[in-house]
């Protein structure tokens, strides 16, 4: 079957209003030798046959539906996903649109885009939100182009909690490479496991300055760990800085939400509303913040209003903000948005409403907690911290925990995250995630294996 | 296309008053970025501005623009209300949407009325 739709009178005409004689002649500017390059490809497939290939490679995958118990976290989390919510994705009309810059032909996707944004404005408690970002960590890239073209530059330092997930601020030392800024607060010689447990946000107060543009915490941190965060955000308004929190959507059912404790920009990582773990991604990154930055914040922003008939309609709005516009003085370069992931959540929050997301919430935190405190009274292991959590805790181990994880596999189970990759001084440190899909028999089977390895 | 005789003009359409020392965009900036939604100000009172330096931003609907001090001299006042009323550089472009106010211009470099509007009348867009 021919992809292309073109027939050759089509092709020969189209040639003729070009003036050009064929369709070789197009090419002529790239050099001879490299027109045709040798791709050494193996034999064409028929679908058939390629079907069968791909399936092979497709059945060494483990997925957390059907073959693995998962208790993984560590930034991305195994929830239920509502069948309705791949319904509706895979609508031609969302599946395959592209950006609605078209108005007139697009009010599906700019509907279901202010819907998502009126969500996350209501979920995170702040006035405004963006169409999306990529995942979290662009998100909180995006808080600091944001607080750095604020403060026009003015205001150079950016304070970090070290407790923020390390992929994040790998990708914001990426952002900042070529910007005049400094990242402070996060200097690993300071995160060992008896610092770590007396790291709260208030230790990051005597770092703010008035040099500070912006103050960045996470909540629940990377370790599972809530925390109120008024003090901070006080001591650092009262210096002029901004603060940007990043918070697991889930917890914004049942907790107090940062906009409530008076963040100026929330993000984080969308993937648990409704999105598969894919190993890796797509996911969403969602971005809050106060009308009165609007200005400065990037993505994309669908508003509200009424066409020439009086009749409600959406738009893209605020895009002289954007990069294809504002070019070099933009806040940043991104002016897309995670459309379909954005979609999923929208969806997947319409279907729970605010009474099912607190009651998701709350399966998570009871789960979870039941399972520390059976996992504290096994021999040879410990929680590692004191603080509150929400459905994600620290676990001392009696050995690596690659062993105990190897172990685990053979019994099924996924196996938490080892904080000893990322944090040199908690080695036999593992971050255990638990959610509304564990049930208790699972957790039982976990703690009984857990045992069985401490004694091997 | 207003041009109002008493002031002087810069290539990168600013008005200057030398009565004044008022500065803003002209019409034909205006009408030329439509509909106005966002302006900032970038330069504080007490500042010294030397020409041609970027003293404003501005946004509309379909683009973004600079606006730049037409001549140097000590800011001594800023327009407060542009910020909650950014339309007014639109409706009234020479009064009410005046942006930045300067002493100590030297206007002589500017273009006069007739100069700005053979200027205009010249430009291709």
């Amino acid at each position: 079957m021919t992809y292309i739709p073109h027939s050759p009178q089509e092709r020969d005409a189209m040639l003729a209003v070009i003036g050009v004689k064929s369709l070789e002649d197009l090419f002529k500017d790239v050099p001879a030798r490299h027109r045709f390059p040798n791709l050494n490809l193996p034999p064409a497939l028929t679908e058939m046959e390629a079907a069968a290939d791909l399936g092979e490679l497709a059945l060494g995958n483990e997925n957390v539906r059907t073959d693995l118990v998962s208790f993984l976290g560590a930034g991305a989390y195994n929830h239920y996903i509502p069948a309705a919510v791949d319904h509706i994705l895979r609508r031609g009309e969302f599946y395959t649109a592209y950006t609605p810059y078209q108005p007139e032909i697009s009010q599906g996707t700019l509907q279901a885009i202010f819907e998502y944004q009126s969500l996350i404005a209501a979920l995170t408690g702040m006035e405004v939100s963006n169409a999306s970002h990529y995942d979290g960590a662009t998100a909180v890239a995006e808080a600091v182009n944001m607080a750095y073209a604020q403060f026009r530059g003015n205001r150079t330092k950016v304070v970090l909690s070290p407790s923020i997930n390390p992929q994040y601020r790998a990708v914001l030392r990426t952002y900042v490479q070529d910007m005049n800024l400094l990242l402070i607060g996060d200097d690993p010689k300071v995160v060992n496991s008896d610092q770590l447990s007396v790291i709260s946000p208030e230790g990051l107060i005597p770092l703010i300055d008035a040099g500070t543009a912006l103050v960045i915490v996470q909540s629940p941190d990377f370790f599972g760990r809530i925390f109120d965060l008024g003090a901070l955000i006080e001591a650092a308004h009262a210096r002029g800085a901004l603060v940007c929190v990043a918070a697991n959507p889930i917890t914004l059912g049942l907790l107090k939400t940062p906009g409530e404790m008076g963040a100026d920009i929330v993000v984080g990582e969308g993937q648990p509303l409704g999105i598969p773990l894919s190993y890796g991604g797509p996911y969403l990154g969602f971005f809050a913040t106060r009308k009165q930055y609007i200005h400065k914040m990037a993505g994309r922003l669908v508003g509200e209003t009424v066409d020439s008939r009086g009749q409600r309609a959406f738009v893209l709005t605020l895009t002289a903000r954007e990069q294809h516009i504002k070019r070099e003085r933009a806040t940043s370069n991104i002016c897309t948005n995670q459309g379909l992931m954005a979609l999923a959540a929208a969806v997947y929050l319409s279907l729970l409403g605010r009474a099912g997301l607190r009651q998701v919430a709350e399966l998570c935190y009871h789960k979870a907690h039941y399972t520390a405190e059976k996992i504290s009274k096994v021999k040879g292991y410990s929680l590692c911290f004191d603080a509150p959590f929400f459905h994600e805790f620290a676990v001392c181990c009696p050995r690596p925990v690659a062993e105990i994880n190897a172990h685990l596999l053979e019994h099924g189970f996924l196996g938490g995250y080892d904080l000893g990759q990322d944090y040199p001084e908690l080695e036999n440190h593992m971050l255990i995630a638990v959610t509304e899909m564990n049930t208790k028999d699972e957790i039982d089977a976990l703690v009984d294996v857990l045992a069985e390895v401490s004694h091997a | 296309m207003k041009i109002p005789s008493g002031f002087k003009y810069s290539k990168t359409d600013e008005w200057f008053d030398p009565a004044t020392g008022k500065m803003g965009l002209t019409d034909y900036a205006q009408s030329q970025l439509s509909d106005i939604v966002f302006v900032e100000i970038l330069v504080n009172v007490g500042e010294a501005v030397g020409a041609d330096q970027q003293v404003a931003s501005v946004e509309s609907v379909k683009a973004a623009a600079e606006s730049y001090a037409p001549v140097s001299g000590k800011v001594v006042a800023v327009n407060e209300e542009l910020a909650g009323n950014p339309e007014v550089l639109n409706s009234d472009p020479y009064g009410k949407g005046w942006m930045v106010q300067v002493e100590g211009g030297d206007a002589s470099g500017l273009m006069d009325a007739a100069a700005y509007t053979k200027y205009c009348e010249e430009r291709v867009h």
